[in-house]
This record gives C-alpha cells, structure tokens and sequence, in this order.
C-alpha cells in the first residue's frame, strides 16, 4: 500500500507539473492559439486512441468502429449545450453521449465481438457507419449540414483534465483483476473460457468502456471546435485512431502517448502539404507493419516501479 | 464406495461423417484418481472437450453432483462449467504467454474474488485488499509448487517442464472439484515424467480432488491411477484397475495388433 | 410489375459490378486469408485508367476495358508483392492494417495527382434503350451484364479446367500440402491477385460507363460492399461471390425503390452483421472449427 502511494503520488506530481508548465506557456503568450489548438488535438486523440488501445491492444478485439462512438458523443454535446451553454450543462451533455455510446456499444458488441479478428474489424466498421448514416438522416442532428456555434464551453484545461482522468481510468482498469480478465481473452480465449472467464461478458466491457471514453473525446472535440458534421466521423476517422494506436505500440500506452504527441505535431507541421502529408502517413503505416509491426513501443509501459527491479522481469500488471 | 461426482452417459461425437466417439459411458467419482488412455485418435481429447464444454454433444447426457445438488451440464459453454467446478489442461499448452507465471495463476482466480468497476477505477480501500489477498492466495500457490523463483517471469520464457507445471497450477487456482489433465507429460523426460509423478500425488493428497488423465505414458499412468478407461476409435474398450487392464487381451491386441 | 421488372433489370445491372468486385475479394481471401482493403481502389483504378486511354488515346470500350484490366492486374500483382508477401506469416491483423495502408496510399495518391473532384467518364458508347415487354434497357446494361457474365464464365473455367486453377484450390484448402506437391506457393498467389485485380478493373471501367463519374474515393462503398456480397456467398466460393454480388446489387436497388435511399449502405451493413451471425459460412461456404 506504501509503495503504490508513492508511485501513484509521482505521477499526480508529473501531472501537476505539466499543466503547470502548459499554464506557463500560455500565459507568457509562447503558445499561440495555433500552438493550442494543437495541443488540445492532441489530448483528445489521446483519449480516443487510449480507449481503442483498450479494445485492440489489451482485450485483443479488433474494432474499427470508433468513430462512431465519438459522434455520439459529439452530438450529445452539440444538440444539448445549444439549450445549455454552461459548464454544468456540458458535463451534463457529456454523461449523455456516455451513457449513449456505451448502450449503442452494447447494442453493436452483443452480437459482433463473437466474431473472428478480421470480420468483427468489418463488421465494426460497418456499424459506425450505421451510426454515421443515421446521424447524416435525423432531423434532430440537423443531418448532413452538421451543427455550428457550438457554445464554446471547452478550453484546454478542460481538455488536459480529462485527459488524465481518463488515462487514469483505464490504467487502473488494466492493472486490476478486471485488466487481467481481460488480457487473459487476448492471450488465448480457449484457456481463459477455461479458467472459468466468460470471454464475451469480458470482451464487452472493454468494448462498452472504450466506447465511453470514445464519447468523451467526441463531446471535447464539439465543444472545443464548435462545429461539427457526419462527415467527420467516417471510415478515415477511425482509421487515424488506429493509426495513432498501431504507431505507438498496440498494448502499450505510453506508446499511444507517444505516437498521438509525435503524429499531432507532424500534423501540424506538414498542415501546409495536404494529400501529400497522408500520404506519408499511408506509406508510414505500410512501412511499420511489415518491418516494425509491433510499433514504436510494442508493449512496452514506462513506469516508475522500472527503478528497482531486475532486467529480466516482466512488469507484472498489479 | 465412493460418490459420484461427474456422469457421462452414452456420449456421442459425430463431426460430418465421421464418429470420434461412439457411445461412451464414464463416471468420476469424489477423490478418484482415474487414467484415461487409448491409441492415438481414439477420441480421448474429444472426450474431454465433450465433458468440459469445448465442443458439444451430438448426443448423451453429462451430470455433475454436488453438494448443492445435480446439475446437468449439457449445452453449457465452458466457462459456466469451469466455474461448476471442472479445470483443465490443454494438450497443446495453452498458457497467456505474454503474462507473467503470477498473472497467469491470478487470471484463474477471477471469479473468486470481486473488487467491483467503481472500486478497481478508483482505487479503493476495497480493491487494495481484494487485491493483496488474491496475490496472496496466489503467491502462497506457486509457493506449494515450487514457481516462486519465476512468479515475474512471462510463461513463455519458462522452460517446457516448467510451463506444463504452471498449467496444471493454474488450473488449480480455479479451485476445481474435477482436474482433467490432457498428456501432461507429453514431451518430457523420464526425470520430468517422475517430477510430474508426484507432482499429481501431491494434488491427490494435498487437495482432495478428482483427477482424470489422459496419458501415453505407461510408467505414469499405470502408477498413479486406481482405475483405467480403454478407448479404442471412439468406443469404450475397458475398465479396471492397472492390473485389470494390463492383463486385458482386447487392450492388449488394440495396443499391439493381433499376433500374427 | 412493370416496375418491379424495371428493379430487376437496374438491381441486376448494379449487381454485376459488384458480382465482379466480390470475385476479387473471395479469391484472394480463399487464398491468403486476408481481406484486401485495397480491392476497391484497383476497381478506382481501373476507372481512371479506362478514364485516361479513352480521353488521352482514343481507345475504344473493348481496348479501353481490356488494357485496364491488364494494368491493374500488373498492380495488384505488385501489391502483393511489396505489401502482403513480407506479411505471409505476421498475424492477420497485421496484415489487415497494411492493407487498410495500402488502400489509403492509393486513395490519397490519386487525390494528390488528380484532385478530389470527380470527373464524368468519356461517353465512348452512345446510349441506345431498347423498349422490351414494356421495359427499358439501356445498352449499356446489356453490355455490363453481358461482360459480367463472360467474365465470370472464363473465371469459372479458368479455375476447374487449368493447370493454375488447379494450384489456386490447392493453396486455399492446403497451403503446406500444395507446396508439397510441387506447387509454387508464389505465383499461385500472384495470379490469383492478378486475376481478381482484373475483375476489379474490367468492373471500374462498366462502373465509368453507367454512371458516369468516377472520382478518387469512389473505391471506397463499392469496395465494402463487395465484401459484403463476397461474405453472403460464402467466402472463398467463386460462385458465391457472383451470387452475393447480384443479391446486393438487387437489395440496394430495392431499397432505392421503396424510397429510402438515403439508407441504402445502411442496410446492407446491416445485412452484413446479420449474415455474420446466422449464417457466417455464407451461401455456399463452409465452416471450420479450431482445434483445441
């Protein structure tokens, strides 16, 4: 109990420490709005990509679909903050898209995670599409126009809060029984089922919980860049999460830190080239999966608990 | 006499045409130590999977007894009846090989502890104590069996001997009633075979347990068990005690064919 | 009934593109277990090459359908080698992705060389309705529907009577066994990604000819819903693909019918999962059970 309140205390203090210093930054002007705007993409693709990395790295199920999640969110927060433009009302809106996207997860997940690999891939995407569709085709959703002059209820204080928090979550959803259960179906469904785990109830809850933390990136990234349409929430959309996920390592979340950190500043980098820059990214992507398939990080996690243990242990996930 | 713990009742198996087992009838019974043996593809793997829920039944019937009551296990998936109280080994060795000999072993006590969504995300007086005490039971585990040294270590770094003592401690993590192993000691040694020897005997005494095995080694098997099925293509060809069997000439012709 | 013959024919007439993208789809899967993301941006390609020698060389629809069809054979060939061939053996998902990378490389290359805009396809054959039983066809119908089943014929023979036919359903069911026996793994596989990549091709070219636009993304639908159709029939199965194809090709004509047009991916996605479900083996597949 000692030991872990000291190492949960360190990473409160980087934590403190960081905000601190992006407080700094702003306010003696080093960041711009540009250099903001950046920053908060950046926060929230790293809790989109945390919580696919939950599904694909840690419970091993391949979901194309998040995407679809986030537009819950998204909506929840556009259509509600336009007769609630107040901070209550946007975690109000919030908790809305979250309870949502985990019942669409639900609804989506029952009767797909029994899939094979590359089938429930497909049929995942398939069903953001559904989402994305019917979205596209509700009045309430003002269709295929989008929403506009979202009240702008987010800053990027909000955004690096729940950035941590939400990494915190999930972290400590990992290093518990439930994280095992979870990884046991990832490493082998045949033995876990044997074992006494009931893989599809394990499978939709990391399914269900990375559907909400999809929703909460949704509901940040309508607040903070007030406009929002179907089409921002397609096919290509999910794919630039896995990308982030695949990059960094699938099953390491340092390494989606790292990559959603590296991807957000090329992206802000190259904004100027276009195509060209996806591109690159495409050719990236092809390039590490044929020689580097395991990512930048493969499943490797950065942790303080590192100082004082001997080279050939495994970080045993407690 | 003995009471029975698990029934099987005229099992059949077929896959397309082909019937991999035909009519078999088995019982287990409270602390029995019971040999299951046969030439190769004679059904017994299927035999297993038929009893812990892998594959299903084309026919028959397979009850489970217990202090709560009989319990048919039919149709159930296998997670439902590991937790009635049936753990297995896996011809194959099936252990998470990128987790570590201790998550391996705290994975099979899932069901056995409860901290609750809220309290494990939050980190709750509640999770630190299911927490500690699942490690413990863990760690006190490995400790009986001698894994202690490679509790960190992931499974797959472990040599094979290792690795096939670390399935069977798993499975017994899960708390069972019933310890099906399959070919434990497939691949071993004759020092490894004798390890193994009384590793069991020490599951039989030290856990009260029914154990079934499947095994080709003789030495093993004919050691350890009380009492032997025969399976011979899918059929039931015999049971006995050791001695029953290795006298039985239609064993004895399915083992070696017939005498010119 | 006049309408619902008119369905037919126009479900019929879509169904063939997608009978001979699912053809690609179900042979490359049947083969190497993979799912081509890229399947639908070679039919792209296919599109803008028949697009360009029209345009550019005055080919005419035979030459134009035929040299597309050789082009984008000779590109699936060369994705296969520099993309999936290194991935044989990395597990599925990985090569899942670079196919997904694949298929965006293609996509936002197009986009950068040719722009985002779409573009109509050169009229090379003038439209011609013919009034049958009080029925409109279009020439052009004739012509996709008349190609479709050629195509299929020549594949169907193909497969069943040469000597690669043979080493294609040898691979499929053996990959082991079949190098055993003497066949060579690779170019096994590369004439089956050249033979469906043909398919994709001779489809974009029919695609360009009946609706006239084609645009670098336009791969994308199509392309899923190929697989869908590729699914329904079982995949891996030759005819199944075909059948699936029409079946879709009729469902989203339907759907368009009974005015709901602005679902009509929705519903074939649902169908997707829906047939994933109850019948995952598809039409005329078969089903494998791992063993513990």
């Amino acid at each position: 109990m000692k030991a872990n309140l000291k190492y949960n205390l360190t990473w409160l203090g980087v934590m403190v420490l960081v905000f601190g210093l992006i407080d700094a930054c702003e306010f003696l002007g080093i960041i711009n709005a540009f250099i903001e705007n950046m920053l908060v993409t950046i926060g929230i693709n790293i809790i989109l990509a945390t919580g696919l990395n939950l599904i694909i790295g840690f419970s091993g199920q391949f979901s194309l679909g998040h995407a679809g999640f986030m537009a819950i969110g998204a909506y929840a927060t556009g259509i509600m903050t336009q007769n609630m433009a107040t901070p209550l009302g946007f975690y109000l809106s919030m908790g809305v898209g979250i309870v949502i996207a985990m019942v669409a997860a639900l609804i989506v997940g029952i009767p797909t995670l029994r899939l094979r690999g590359d089938y429930l891939a497909i049929a995942t995407m398939g069903a953001a599409e559904i989402i994305r569709i019917l979205i596209n085709n509700f009045k309430i959703t003002n269709g295929a126009a989008g929403l506009f002059n979202i009240p702008p209820l987010v800053t990027w204080a909000t955004v690096y809060v729940l950035m941590c928090l939400t990494t915190i979550i999930t972290v400590n959803f990992i290093h518990s029984r439930s994280g095992r259960a979870v990884m046991a179906v990832r490493e082998d469904e045949i033995a876990a089922e044997a074992m006494g785990i009931n893989t599809t109830r394990w499978k939709l809850i990391a399914f269900v919980f990375g559907a909400g933390t999809a929703a909460i990136g949704g509901s940040l990234h309508a607040a903070y860049i007030q406009t929002i349409a179907p089409g921002d929430f397609n096919i290509m959309a999910s794919i630039a999460i896995l990308i982030i996920v695949v990059l960094g390592g699938v099953g390491s979340i340092t390494g989606t830190f790292v990559a959603a950190i590296v991807l957000g500043a090329l992206d802000t980098i190259l904004q100027n080239f276009g195509t060209l820059r996806m591109i690159i990214y495409s050719l990236a992507l092809i390039l590490i999966m044929i020689f580097k398939p395991a990512g930048l990080l493969g499943n490797w996690e950065f942790s303080f608990k590192r100082f004082g243990r001997t080279r050939k242990e495994v970080p045993t996930h407690d | 006499m003995t009471s029975p713990l698990l029934t099987a009742q005229q099992l059949v198996k077929n896959f397309g045409g082909l019937t991999a087992v035909a009519n078999v009838s088995v019982h287990f019974d409270q602390n029995e130590l019971v040999g299951l043996i046969g030439p190769n593809g004679a059904g017994k793997t299927t035999l297993f999977n038929l009893l812990t829920g892998e594959t299903p039944v084309t026919s028959g019937a397979i009850t489970l007894y217990t202090d709560q009551g009989v319990q048919s296990l039919n149709g159930k998936r296998p997670a439902q009846i590991a937790q009635a109280g049936l753990s297995r080994t896996f011809q194959n060795i099936r252990l998470f090989k990128e987790l570590s000999v201790l998550d391996n072993v705290r994975i099979a006590m899932t069901n056995h502890y409860h901290d609750g969504f809220l309290a494990s995300v939050f980190r709750t007086p509640k999770f630190y104590r299911t927490e500690a005490a699942m490690t413990t039971a863990a760690r006190d585990l490995l400790a009986i069996f001698d894994l202690t040294d490679v509790a960190d270590q992931p499974a797959k770094n472990l040599p094979y001997g290792t690795q096939r003592r670390l399935e069977i401690v798993r499975a017994l993590a899960t708390k069972p009633k019933l310890l099906f192993l399959d070919e434990p000691a497939a691949g071993m040694n004759p020092e490894e075979t004798a390890d193994l020897t009384r590793l069991i005997r020490q599951i039989q005494r030290d856990f009260h347990i029914t154990i079934v095995l499947i095994e080709h080694d003789m030495s093993l098997v004919m050691n350890v068990v009380e009492r032997l099925y025969v399976l011979e293509h899918g059929a039931l060809l015999a049971e006995g005690t050791p001695a029953d069997i290795q006298q039985n000439p239609d064993v004895i012709r399915a083992y070696l064919g017939d005498e010119a | 009934m006049q309408t619902f013959g008119q369905q037919l024919i126009n479900g019929l007439s879509l169904g063939s593109i997608y009978a001979l993208l699912a053809l690609g789809y179900t042979m490359v899967y049947g083969i190497i277990k993979l799912i081509n993301f890229a399947h639908g941006d070679i039919y792209m390609l296919g599109a803008f090459w028949g697009y360009y020698v029209i345009n550019g060389l005055h080919f005419n629809f035979i030459f134009a359908m035929l040299s597309a069809m050789i082009f984008c054979a000779l590109v699936g060939v060369l994705i296969e080698y520099f993309a999936y061939r290194p991935l044989r053996h990395s597990p599925r998902i990985t090569a899942l992705i670079t196919a997904i990378g694949v298929s965006f490389l293609l996509e936002n290359t197009m986009t950068y060389f040719f722009s985002a805009n779409t573009r109509n396809f050169p009229q090379v054959i003038t439209t011609v309705t013919y009034h049958v039983l009080g029925l409109h066809i279009s020439n052009i119908q004739l012509l996709i529907l008349g190609t479709a089943c050629l195509l299929m014929l020549l594949l169907e023979i193909i497969i069943k009577r040469t000597k690669m036919g043979k080493a294609m359903r040898a691979v499929s069911v053996d990959p082991e066994a079949a190098q055993l026996v003497g066949i060579n793994l690779n170019h096994t596989i590369s004439f089956t990604f050249a033979l469906g990549s043909a398919m994709a091709g001779a489809a974009g070219v029919l695609i360009g000819l009946y609706y006239n636009s084609i645009d670098p993304l336009m791969g994308m639908t199509p392309g899923i819903k190929a697989f869908v159709a590729a699914v329904i029939g079982g995949i891996g199965s030759v005819p199944g693909a075909s059948v699936g194809g029409f079946l879709i090709g009729l469902l989203e004509t339907g759907v368009q019918a009974v005015g709901l047009s602005a679902y009509k991916d929705a519903v074939v996605y649902v169908v997707l999962i829906v047939i994933l479900l109850v019948l995952p083996a598809g039409i005329f597949g078969k089903k494998t059970k791992e063993k513990v």
